[in-house]
């Protein structure tokens, strides 16, 4: 149930500008893989080019390929739905719909597929995916309660439940943490560790530490100067791209000298 | 470091008390007209209310008098309301979320400028134009669909009927709610929508999931607005509806609103006929508060789910 992605000569555009330049990078399955990067590099515009989200904004179109298992998402006649239908996605700040309920919130997703699943399903899917988001013990007394009362840090965590109910491929998260006190933070970045023995996970950080401690894999971005493209400077294990990165910008970046 | 003590008065403090003032006073003038119209309202119907019944129109007392009027009035106003509101949403959400941006703008302003034509040239379109036009429709429903009370025949030969009023009516309330509902709908969180897109939601579905829940207590607020407009309005009905006795059936001439009822024998009204007019003024204006209160009701019962909090 998880899937890699590779990408091939990606070039996002909004409108004429050109805001990711040329980035070629291949995601593992079952893995964790983290884009940092100082603001306004593109990562998370890449990022959301991985789910065709990207495109939800007036002008927005990508050039070049991503590959789900050799699928391409931009294929001619490909549905953007059922791309986003396999290729979750978990956002910077917390949204859970306002107007459901902690267990409507859940099942959101699988209802928009599946329209009759049996109130026996939903309750264990329910429970599974909330156990799966490490939030079921926090939540399992109000589940008739709305999404919207939780705590910011079980907020993106009950956001997180929606994404996997749906079991998608690979899930997407933009900057999960940065909205988040330290210890919601730890609690997400334990979760991430787990999520990776069922699903390909990658994730846009502007925390070098959390880089370090939850992904992989990591990929740097940067950008020239204001109004040029982003680029992917260098991609590689975690472990080298902080202790020994093979490009200078990259060096410069994790070690705090600029970003 | 400045040292100013910290007794001292700064200069932006008058502002703020002439402000404070200034809103204090206009809240209170709202709730003194409001108050000063109820008062006069309920001070010249009495009369109306205990006079013996056969002094009043009628012969059978103010309630008998009323009520049919009453009946009428609702009865316009939902017609109005059955058409315009899923036109006006359909329209509202086309805005928003459908069409191109340029579009959207150019038919935001034309279904504005609709609400700026004056209600005396719809009364006349209505009773010039539509309800010739529309009579043999009436003759098709009264022939097809007769055996429904509200269509029994024979219908009306001119198409004056309460039904046309309706119509009209509709197409004057359009506006308001089709201008408030596309505000809230594009006031929709981007977080939320997206939120639903990501989950592999089709452009319908992320309405019903994001949009519509987010903007529920606005298009009522919109759609009790456009309910008070169609209950008072009266140059249209005035004009448009050729009036008479209660009856169930809508393309049958016949029954009367409130409004025109009052605009109609003002003029030529004396003694207690005056507050009887009145007294129908005050029954209205109840009518439209308590509308109000219950769509404000409506809104506050969902609050916990608003999203408020």
């Amino acid at each position: 149930m998880s899937k890699r992605i590779d990408v091939k000569d990606l070039n996002v555009y909004y409108g004429d500008f050109l805001a990711v330049e040329d980035v070629n990078i291949n995601i593992e399955a079952k893995s964790v893989t983290a884009f940092i990067g100082p603001s306004g590099c593109g990562k998370s515009t890449f990022l959301r080019t991985l789910n065709r989200m990207h495109e939800v904004l007036p002008g927005a179109r990508v050039e070049g390929e991503v590959l789900l298992d050799g699928d391409n998402l931009y294929g001619h006649g490909v549905d953007p739905v059922s791309v986003r239908a396999q290729i979750g996605m978990v956002f910077q700040r917390p949204n859970p719909f306002p107007t459901m309920s902690i267990r409507d919130n859940v099942l959101a997703g699988v209802k928009l597929n599946n329209k009759k699943i049996t109130k026996g399903a939903a309750d264990a899917l329910v429970e599974k995916s909330l156990l799966g988001a490490n939030l079921w013990n926090e939540v399992k007394d109000r589940l008739d309660k709305p999404g919207s009362g939780l705590s910011g840090g079980q907020q993106q965590r009950l956001c997180i439940a929606r994404a996997i109910a749906v079991e998608p491929q690979v899930i997407l998260m933009d900057e999960p943490c940065s909205a988040l006190d330290p210890i919601s933070t730890l609690a997400i970045e334990d979760l991430i560790n787990e999520l990776k023995d069922q699903f390909t996970v990658v994730i846009v950080t502007h925390n070098m530490q959390q880089a370090a401690r939850v992904s992989d894999k990591t990929a740097f971005f940067n950008i020239a100067g204001t109004g040029k493209p982003g680029k992917l400077i260098e991609f590689g294990d975690t472990h080298s791209i902080f202790s020994n990165p093979s490009q200078k910008a990259t060096e410069d970046y994790v070690s705090g000298r600029f970003g | 470091m400045t040292n100013t003590p910290l007794t001292t008065q700064g200069a932006g403090r008058t502002g703020d008390k002439v402000f404070s003032g200034a809103a204090l006073a206009a809240g209170c003038l709202i709730l003194a007209v409001l108050f000063g119209v109820a008062l006069f309202l309920v001070v010249q119907a009495l009369p109306a209310l205990v006079a013996p019944p056969d002094k009043i129109q009628g012969g059978h007392g103010f309630f008998a008098y009323i009520g049919p009027i009453v009946v009428g009035t609702l009865i316009a106003a939902v017609i109005a309301l059955v058409i315009a509101t899923p036109i006006a949403i359909g329209v509202a959400l086309f805005i928003s979320h459908f069409a191109p941006r340029r579009l959207a703008s150019g038919l935001g302003y034309v279904v504005d400028l609709l609400a700026a034509i004056p209600s005396v040239v719809y009364g006349a379109w209505g009773a010039a134009f539509l309800a010739k036009e529309i009579a043999p429709a009436y003759e098709w429903m009264a022939s097809n669909l007769g055996w429904l009370p509200i269509f029994q025949g024979p219908a009306s030969a001119t198409g004056k009927t309460i039904l046309t009023a309706g119509i009209v009516l509709s197409v004057m309330v359009l506006p308001i709610i089709t201008s408030i509902s596309r505000e809230i709908f594009l006031q929709t969180p981007k977080l939320h929508e997206e939120a639903a897109l990501a989950l592999g939601a089709t452009r319908w579905e992320m309405i019903r999931m994001a949009v519509f829940p987010f903007a529920r207590p606005g298009v009522i607020s919109a759609v009790m607005l456009g309910l008070g407009r169609a209950l008072g309005e009266t140059m249209a009905v005035a004009l448009v509806l050729s009036s008479g006795a209660l009856t169930a059936s809508l393309i049958q001439s016949g029954n009367q609103t409130i409004a025109a009822e009052i605009a109609l024998n003002f003029p030529e009204a004396s003694g207690l006929k005056v507050n009887t007019l009145i007294a129908a003024g005050l029954v209205l204006f109840v009518i439209t508060l308590g509308v109000n209160m219950v769509a404000r009701w409506i809104i506050t019962k969902h609050k916990e789910f608003s999203g408020a909090n």
